[in-house]
C-alpha cells in the first residue's frame, strides 16, 4: 500500500520543530508500524538523509519505550496494543497518517519522536517501592496468604509499562493513572500497607512538582492505556490519599 | 597452565557457599562508603546487584542505555521463574533443582555455580514477595506453581506472562529507593564503549551520553557487567532492538576471556517469520506447552494443502495428525527441553511437513486443554451434562486467565484468533548460554571486573531450562555478587577515590574517539541495517540449528570479509556531538561481526553435539544429540589476541562429583 507520512522532526530540545511530508510505497499488512518506520528510514538512508528517531526497544508491547501519538491517539487506532504491536492491517492504502511525539509539559521534547519520560522515574523514586533491603532471611514466601482477587487485582495495577500513553491522551497531561497504579499495587497487599501513608503522599507531590496536570475525571486515559489499566486506580488513590492526608 | 581459577571451594557440595561466605573477608560498613561500584546494565542481574550493592552501603553508578531501567529486556520474559520451595509436595529439592539444570544444559555447567543457583532459589521468592511482586495466587492465598520443560515436578512461580516485567519493577523499586537515598546515581541513555584498566585492574568505563553525544569518564573501584546476552548476532531474536555485546566485548578485548560463545538457545515456540521486512521475533511462552500439544500433518499432501490455503489445520482428523514430541519423547512429551524440542520442529519442516505459507512453522494446538478444562470447570460449577459450546466456553475462559495476554499478542501479530485455530510456531534465537568467562565470585579474568546474569557463562551449560534466566539473574544480583564481590574490595579500603585524570583514561577515551570517527568517515555505501541482516543470515545458515565443519569455516571467512566490508563501506548519517540511533547501532553492529567469528570458531573446535550445539557429524542413528565427555567435558574460554580468528583457546575441565554424568534422555 502507499501511505502519506507527516512526521514531526525536531533537530533537538532547543531547537524548533516541524511536521514533514513523507509519502511512502511497498508498505504490507504484515508489517508492525515501526517496521513501517524502519521502510521510510532505510529510504531516508539511501538518500543521505537523516532518519526519524523514536524510542523502541523490545517490540513486544512489554518495555514501554514506544510514545508515538499516532493520527491524534497514543498508540494508534488498535485498543490494548502499544505501537509496536500496531500493524498495517489497521490502515489502507492512500491512508495520511500524522506521527508526532507524546506531548505533555513534562514530556520535552529530545529529538523527532523521542521524548524525555525522566519524570516518570522520579516518581517513583519518591516512594513506588517497600523498604526492604535482600537478606536473604525475609519470611517465607507464602507465610502471609493473600486474597487471590487482592493479589489478582494489585497484578492488573502493576502491569503498567510506564509509557505514558495517559499523559499524552489527557487534555490536562495528568499522569494520575500512572501514579495511581503502582500506588494501588501496594496499597492491595499487606506488604505495602506499611509504607502506604508516606507513599502515597510522597508520589503525588513528586507528581505535581514535575509539571503534570490535575485529573477532571475524563477518563481518556484509561481508554488510550495499552495495559487497560482502570480508572479504579485513581479512585483508590484518592482515597488513599485523603486518609494519609488526614493522618499525616 | 593455571590461567583458569575457577576458585571453587572446596568440601561437599552442600556446604560450599554457606563456607565460602562465612570465610571471605568482608568490608566494613564505614569503609564501604569510601567504595565505588558501576554496574552496567539494569535488567535483573543488573538491577538486583545495584540495589543490593547500595543498601550494603557502596556507592554505585547505574548505566543503562533505555531511557528507563524499568525497561530492560528482563521484562519481556514471560513464563516464570525456578525455586525449589517445594510447595506443591511433588518431591522437588535443592538438589532435584540442581540435578534438573544440570541435565538440562547437558553436564557442560559448573557444578558448584548451579548446586548454589538452586540453594539461592528460594530466597529470591521469599525476597520478591517481600517487594511486593504480586504473583499468581491460588483461591487459598497461596502460590500458584506451574510447569516447565525438561523437569517433572512443578516448580515455576509466575505472573501470569509477565513474570520478568513483574520481577524487573520489582528490582526496579528496589533500586528506586536507592536512587531516592543517594546511594544509586543512575545514569540513563548512556552507553559503555570501553573498559578503562589501571594495574591490570577494571578501574572504570568509557561511556556516551546518547542524547548529548558527549564522551564521559567514570572511575569505581570495581565494574559489573550485567549487560545481557548478544544473542542479535543473529539479526532477528526474540531479543529487544537495541541488546548488544559491547560491554561484554570490549572487556573481552581488554583481557577477559570470553566462554563457550558457540551455546545458544534457540527457542522453540516462537512467531514465525512473515516477511524480509521482519525485524524481530516474538516469543510465545514456554508455559504454553503445558497445555498446548504440538503437531504437523502426517502426511506430507496434507501439509501442502495447508500451505497453499486449500486445508485448514482444524479440518485434519486426529489420526492424521502427527503430536511427534509424544511420539519420540513419550516420558516428557511436549514438556521437553528447548533445544530438543527446536531441533524436533526442524525435522519435521526439513522433512517437508511444515505449515504456513512460508513452511517453517508447526501447530501449537489448544483444543484439548480447552476440552479438558472446560468439562473441569462445568463440573465445579455444578453441570453434570454440559453441551460442547459451554465446555468451550468455560474452557476458553481458564486458558484464557492463564495465558490471556499471550493469546492476544499472538492475535494482533499473526491476525488469527488461537482460541479457535491453532498456533503457528518456529524456533528462534533467544538467549545465549555463552558469556564471559567468571570464576566463583562472578569475577572475569580482569581482576575487578564482575560479570553477571546472561552476560556470563557459568550456570546453564549448553541449553538453559525455561524460567531458569530469572531465577539466576536474581540470584546472582540479589544474593551472590554483593557477597563476592566484598571479598576483593576488601583489599581496596585504603586506595581512594580512583582519578580519571590518568594515562589509561586517556587512551581509553582517545581509543573511543578514535573509533567514532573511523566509523563516520567511510565510502558510505550501505546502512547499519544492511550489514546486520547481512551477518544474521550467515549465522543463522551456517551457525544456527545444525552447524557442521565445511559450513562453519565458511562462515568465518564470510563474516571477516563483511567486517572487512563494513569498516570500508558502512554508511552512519548525522553527527557524533548529537543523539544518533544510526552510530549506536553501527557500534553494536561492529562488534557483532568480530563476535560471530568467534562464535563459529568455537562451534568449529567443539566436535560434539551438545544442548543447543548440535553438529551434524555427531549425531545417533535416531538424529539425538551424541556427546563426546572423554574430549569435551570442558569450559572453551577464549582469549583475545588482536582479531577474533587468532582467539587462543583455554579450557577449564568440568568436574562432576556428585552427579553421574550420563546421555541425556527424554524419552
Amino acid at each position: 500500500m502507499k501511505l502519506y507520512l507527516k512526521i514531526w522532526r525536531q533537530k533537538n530540545a532547543k531547537t524548533k520543530g516541524n511536521m514533514v511530508d513523507y509519502p511512502l510505497e511497498g508498505i504490507e499488512n504484515e508489517m508492525s508500524f515501526l517496521e513501517m518506520l524502519d521502510v521510510l528510514n532505510e529510504e531516508l538512508i539511501t538518500k543521505g538523509e537523516e532518519p526519524v528517531e523514536f524510542d523502541h526497544d523490545c517490540r513486544e508491547g512489554i518495555c514501554g519505550s514506544c510514545s508515538l501519538m499516532i493520527n491524534g491517539q497514543p498508540h494508534g487506532p488498535d485498543s490494548g496494543v502499544s505501537a509496536c504491536q500496531l500493524h498495517m492491517r489497521s490502515f489502507k492504502d492512500g491512508d495520511s497518517i500524522v506521527i508526532e511525539p507524546f506531548r505533555a509539559k513534562a514530556f520535552p521534547i529530545i529529538k523527532d519522536l523521542i521524548v524525555d519520560r525522566s519524570a516518570f522515574d522520579r516518581i517513583q523514586q519518591a516512594g513506588g517501592y517497600i523498604s526492604v533491603n535482600t537478606s536473604g532471611r525475609p519470611v517465607d514466601a507464602n507465610a502471609i496468604p493473600i486474597d487471590k482477587h487482592d493479589a489478582d487485582t494489585a497484578f492488573y495495577s502493576a502491569a503498567c509499562i510506564g509509557c505514558g500513553a495517559c499523559v499524552a491522551a489527557c487534555k490536562n497531561a495528568s499522569a494520575m493513572l500512572f501514579t495511581s497504579a503502582k500506588v494501588s499495587q501496594f496499597a492491595l497487599l499487606p506488604q505495602g500497607k506499611v509504607e502506604a501513608t508516606e507513599r502515597v503522599l510522597n508520589m503525588v507531590r513528586q507528581m505535581d512538582l514535575e509539571g503534570f496536570g490535575n485529573c477532571t475525571n475524563t477518563g481518556a486515559c484509561e481508554v488510550e492505556c495499552p495495559k487497560g489499566i482502570s480508572l479504579e486506580n485513581i479512585a483508590r488513590m484518592n482515597r488513599e490519599y485523603l486518609s494519609a492526608s488526614v493522618k499525616g | 597452565m593455571g590461567v583458569l581459577d575457577s576458585k571453587v571451594p572446596k568440601g561437599p557440595l552442600a556446604d560450599k557457599w554457606v563456607n565460602h561466605k562465612n570465610k571471605i573477608d568482608l568490608v566494613n560498613p564505614a569503609n564501604k562508603r569510601n567504595i565505588d561500584i558501576i554496574v552496567v546494565g539494569t535488567g535483573l542481574a543488573g538491577g538486583s546487584a545495584a540495589a543490593t550493592l547500595a543498601e550494603l552501603g557502596y556507592n554505585v553508578k547505574t548505566f543503562c542505555y533505555q531511557d528507563s531501567p524499568r525497561r530492560a529486556h528482563s521484562i519481556a520474559a514471560q513464563g516464570g521463574i525456578n525455586a525449589a520451595k517445594n510447595y506443591q509436595g511433588d518431591g522437588d529439592s535443592v538438589y532435584r533443582l540442581f540435578y534438573d539444570t544440570v541435565k538440562g544444559g547437558d553436564y557442560r555447567s559448573r557444578e558448584s555455580n548451579v548446586y548454589r543457583l538452586a540453594e539461592v532459589s528460594t530466597n529470591i521468592i521469599d525476597q520478591c514477595v517481600a517487594q511486593g511482586v504480586p504473583f499468581a495466587r491460588e483461591y487459598g492465598g497461596l502460590l500458584d506453581n506451574r510447569s516447565f520443560g525438561g523437569v517433572l515436578v512443578s516448580r515455576t512461580f509466575y505472573a501470569k506472562g509477565q513474570t520478568g516485567q513483574q520481577l524487573l519493577l520489582g528490582a526496579y523499586s528496589a533500586m528506586n529507593r536507592q536512587i531516592h537515598r543517594g546511594k544509586i546515581k543512575s545514569f540513563t541513555r548512556h552507553e559503555m564503549l570501553d573498559m578503562v584498566l589501571v594495574d591490570g585492574k577494571a578501574r572504570g568505563i568509557i561511556a556516551r551520553d546518547l542524547v548529548s553525544g558527549e564522551i564521559e569518564r567514570h572511575s569505581a573501584h570495581a565494574v559489573v557487567l550485567a549487560t545481557g546476552g548478544y544473542g542479535n548476532l543473529f539479526f532477528l531474536s526474540t531479543y529487544c532492538m537495541g541488546a548488544n555485546v559491547m560491554a561484554a566485548w570490549k572487556a573481552h578485548k581488554r583481557g577477559a576471556f570470553f566462554a563457550n560463545p558457540c551455546f545458544t538457545q534457540i527457542h522453540p515456540t516462537c512467531i514465525p517469520v512473515s516477511g524480509d521486512h521482519q525485524s524481530k521475533l516474538t516469543l510465545m511462552s514456554e508455559s504454553l506447552r503445558n497445555d498446548g500439544r504440538i503437531w504437523v500433518p502426517a502426511k506430507k499432501e496434507d501439509a501442502i494443502a495447508i500451505r497453499e490455503g486449500k486445508l485448514k489445520p482444524t479440518q485434519l482428523a486426529e489420526e492424521d495428525r502427527d503430536y511427534y514430541l509424544e511420539r519420540r519423547y513419550p516420558a516428557f512429551g511436549n514438556l521437553v527441553p528447548r533445544d530438543v524440542a527446536s531441533r524436533a520442529a526442524k525435522e519435521r519442516c526439513d522433512a517437508g511437513y511444515g505449515v504456513n505459507k512460508t513452511g517453517e512453522a508447526v501447530y501449537l494446538d489448544f483444543k484439548a486443554a480447552i476440552t479438558r478444562y472446560g468439562t473441569e470447570k462445568a463440573l465445579m460449577s455444578g453441570l453434570n451434562d454440559p453441551d460442547e459450546p459451554t465446555v468451550k466456553k468455560l474452557g476458553e475462559e481458564v486458558v484464557e486467565a492463564k495465558y490471556g495476554n499471550l493469546f492476544q499478542m499472538y492475535e494482533k501479530i499473526v491476525d488469527q484468533n488461537p482460541y479457535k485455530t491453532p498456533m503457528m510456531i518456529y524456533p528462534a534465537v533467544h538467549y545465549t548460554m555463552g558469556g564471559l568467562w567468571v570464576d566463583y565470585n562472578l569475577m572475569t579474568t580482569i581482576p575487578g571486573c564482575y560479570a553477571a546474569g546472561e552476560a556470563n557463562f557459568s550456570d546453564h551449560g549448553a541449553n538453559r531450562l525455561g524460567a531458569s534466566a530469572l531465577m539466576q539473574g536474581l540470584a546472582d544480583g540479589y544474593f551472590v555478587l554483593p557477597y563476592t564481590i566484598g571479598d576483593y574490595l576488601s583489599n581496596d579500603i585504603k586506595t581512594g577515590a580512583i582519578s580519571t585524570e590518568s594515562p589509561e583514561f586517556d587512551e581509553a577515551e582517545k581509543h573511543v574517539r578514535d573509533r567514532i570517527v573511523k566509523l563516520m568517515s567511510t565510502n558510505n555505501q550501505h546502512s547499519v541495517d544492511y550489514y546486520h541482516k547481512k551477518l544474521g543470515k550467515i549465522m543463522w545458515n551456517k551457525c544456527g540449528m545444525a552447524r557442521n565443519a565445511k559450513e562453519l569455516k565458511e562462515a568465518m571467512d564470510e563474516i571477516a570479509e563483511l567486517r572487512k566490508d563494513f569498516w570500508e563501506n558502512v554508511k552512519v548519517t548525522g553527527a557524533a556531538d548529537t543523539k544518533n540511533q544510526e552510530l549506536e547501532k553501527a557500534g553494536r553492529v561492529a562488534d557483532f561481526l568480530e563476535l560471530g567469528e568467534l562464535f563459529a570458531k568455537d562451534a568449529l573446535e567443539r566436535n560434539e553435539s551438545c544442548g543447543g550445539h548440535f553438529r551434524e557429524e555427531y549425531q545417533t542413528p535416531e538424529g539425538e544429540a551424541l556427546r563426546d565427555d572423554e574430549n569435551y567435558t570442558y569450559v572453551a574460554a577464549w582469549e583475545y589476541k588482536g582479531d577474533p580468528s587468532k582467539a587462543e583457546l583455554h579450557k577449564e575441565e568440568l568436574v562432576y562429583e556428585n552427579i553421574e554424568v550420563k546421555t541425556r534422555s527424554y524419552k
